[in-house]
């Protein structure tokens, strides 16, 4: 279980994160949903002690993180943004540094690598230098190295940026299969089809607030089911409509260039925040 | 406290052997050049006390060794915090400072221990050997361990690979020649000579040449880098603190 409350980081002048709170239940996937510049990594650097904070209280399950932070980094496994693997080690040397860090055992470390480079599927490459990787295999690689500890908690700081469709895929299939064997999931993400596919529940954030939070499909029903796009004096709008036949009716009495699709995760922050989130 | 040093200290390791076959001939090319240039070439018929040039030369660029392969611990530091971000791997990971900082000074220290290895084979294939006692060994470790200590700290502060090349421009280069390496700091002028002695490589290249020609050591040599060692760890361990924020 995570638990922020009144979470508050300034650089300067500028307010990063303003008093943000919010809940993540135990076994839980909760997609942090916001622009770029939101907040989302400084709230996931907090929470993983890379970062200071201004103001709040943060709790990975029983442990608060000013008061026990040795206990309460041992709850967490952290995929950072930034592939921050050792280039220069091998697969096998990377995992192995991770667990002695997290005080495993050296016999431990190697069975659990072996287990975890075959449910990510790269165990072929367990001797290769991590420079000779693909962006894909090393995000893979680096979800495996934050799960060799057996962590309570996954953080997933944009787990899958600048990755192919295919790889995205592949990755969020994994994300699901380690929340159905227990985990709980902190996801930060600016794309909408991967807050919609994962998350149990989604948190808007916009200039350093949480604007909204609920299940995906309680924030898209609040602005309706289906949308219409449109061209009106050269801009695109939105209207949207809670059946097909309205949305359709909408368009029989307009121009041409009208599209009908569902309503997604981006309508409804668009709804709450008058801002695009990509 | 202190667990999980060894994981700090091991992945060091682990770059070290892999860079170690291009490592042990850089670690040589300055050495061999002072030794031919400055021992052989034009120290060929100086004698300092008893001593040959080579003689006196060979254990100062063994002090000189164990400062700046020591102090080079802070451009792997650097590489990587600035490049791989590993540094987030260790502040996210439940280790202290304390273990962070030991591991790194561990991995300077036996970085310098290698080097000065090279330097020892180098002195023979010139047919110096010296005395390799316990007391040349300590006074090597103190003072790998002085450089180490500050060379972590410092990279905490640094803010690009520039900034790290200026403070060994500034700080190890004229350490390097001024230490007493090269010349007896009996050559300068008492005030130069006051100076110099504040210097930590100063009471390394004094306490291990003396060792090196079994003589009688003077214990504050080694009391000063113990000291001064200890002060640059704990300078270390508060940069590490603050460098998270």
């Amino acid at each position: 279980m995570i638990t922020v409350t009144g979470l508050t980081r300034r650089f300067g002048s500028k307010v990063a994160l303003d008093g943000v709170s919010f809940q993540v239940s135990a076994g839980e996937i909760y997609a942090y949903l916001g622009p770029n510049g939101a907040g989302k990594t400084t709230t996931i650097r907090i929470l993983t002690g890379l970062s200071k904070k201004d103001g709040g209280v943060v709790r990975l399950h029983d442990f608060d993180i000013d008061r026990n932070p040795l206990e309460s980094k041992s709850q967490f496994g952290l995929v950072p943004q930034h592939t921050n693997l050792d280039a220069d080690l091998t697969v096998e040397e990377n995992l192995l540094i991770h667990g002695l860090l997290h005080h495993m055992e050296r016999r431990t470390i190697v069975q659990k690598s072996r287990e975890l480079l075959d449910y990510m599927e790269i165990s072929d490459r367990r001797q290769s230098l991590v420079k000779s990787l693909s962006g894909g295999l090393k995000r893979r690689l680096l979800i495996a190295r934050a799960l060799l500890h057996a962590p309570r908690i996954l953080f997933l700081d944009e787990p899958t940026v600048g990755l192919d469709p295919a790889i995205r895929r592949s990755i969020w299939g994994f994300i699901k299969k380690i929340r159905n064997d227990g985990a709980t999931i902190f996801l930060t993400t600016h794309y909408i089809e991967e807050a919609e596919f994962l998350a149990d529940r989604v948190a808007f954030l916009d200039a350093g607030k949480i604007v909204d939070e609920n299940t995906p499909a309680n924030l898209m029903a609040a602005i309706g089911q289906w949308a219409v796009d449109y061209l009106e004096e050269s801009r695109l709008q939105t209207a949207y409509f809670a059946s097909r036949e309205q949305a359709g009716d909408s368009v029989l009495g307009r121009a041409n260039g009208c599209t009908v699709r569902r309503v997604n995760l981006e309508d409804a922050f668009i709804a709450m925040t008058g801002r695009k989130i990509a | 406290m202190i667990r999980g040093w060894t994981a700090v200290y091991l992945r060091e390791l682990f770059i070290l052997k892999r860079r170690l076959a291009k490592l042990i001939p850089s670690w040589s090319v300055s050495p061999l050049l002072y030794l031919i240039a400055f021992g052989y070439a034009v120290g060929r018929h100086v004698e300092v006390g008893n001593h040959s040039y080579l003689e006196f030369l060979l254990p100062g660029l063994v002090a000189m060794a164990s400062m700046t392969q020591a102090f080079a611990i802070a451009s792997e530091i650097n590489i990587a915090r600035f490049y791989w971000h590993i540094f987030d791997e260790f502040q996210a990971a439940p280790i202290s400072n304390l273990a962070y900082v030991t591991g790194e000074v561990l991995a300077g220290m036996t970085r310098a221990c290698l080097a000065g290895v090279v330097i020892l084979v180098l002195g023979a294939l010139f047919g110096v050997v010296l005395s390799y006692n316990l007391l040349f060994w300590i006074a090597f470790l103190l003072n790998s361990f002085v450089f180490s200590s500050l060379a972590v700290g410092l990279a905490m502060h640094v803010k690009s690979h520039a900034d790290q090349t200026l403070l060994t421009n500034f700080i190890i280069t004229p350490m390097a020649f001024l230490g007493g390496t090269f010349f007896p700091l009996t050559q300068l002028p008492s005030w130069g000579q006051s100076i110099l002695e504040l210097l930590p490589l100063t009471h390394a290249a004094a306490a291990i040449r003396a060792a090196a020609f079994g003589e009688a050591v003077h214990m504050h040599n080694y009391l000063l880098l113990l000291c001064t060692g200890f002060a640059c760890f704990v300078f270390a361990m508060v940069s590490v603190n603050q460098a998270r924020s």
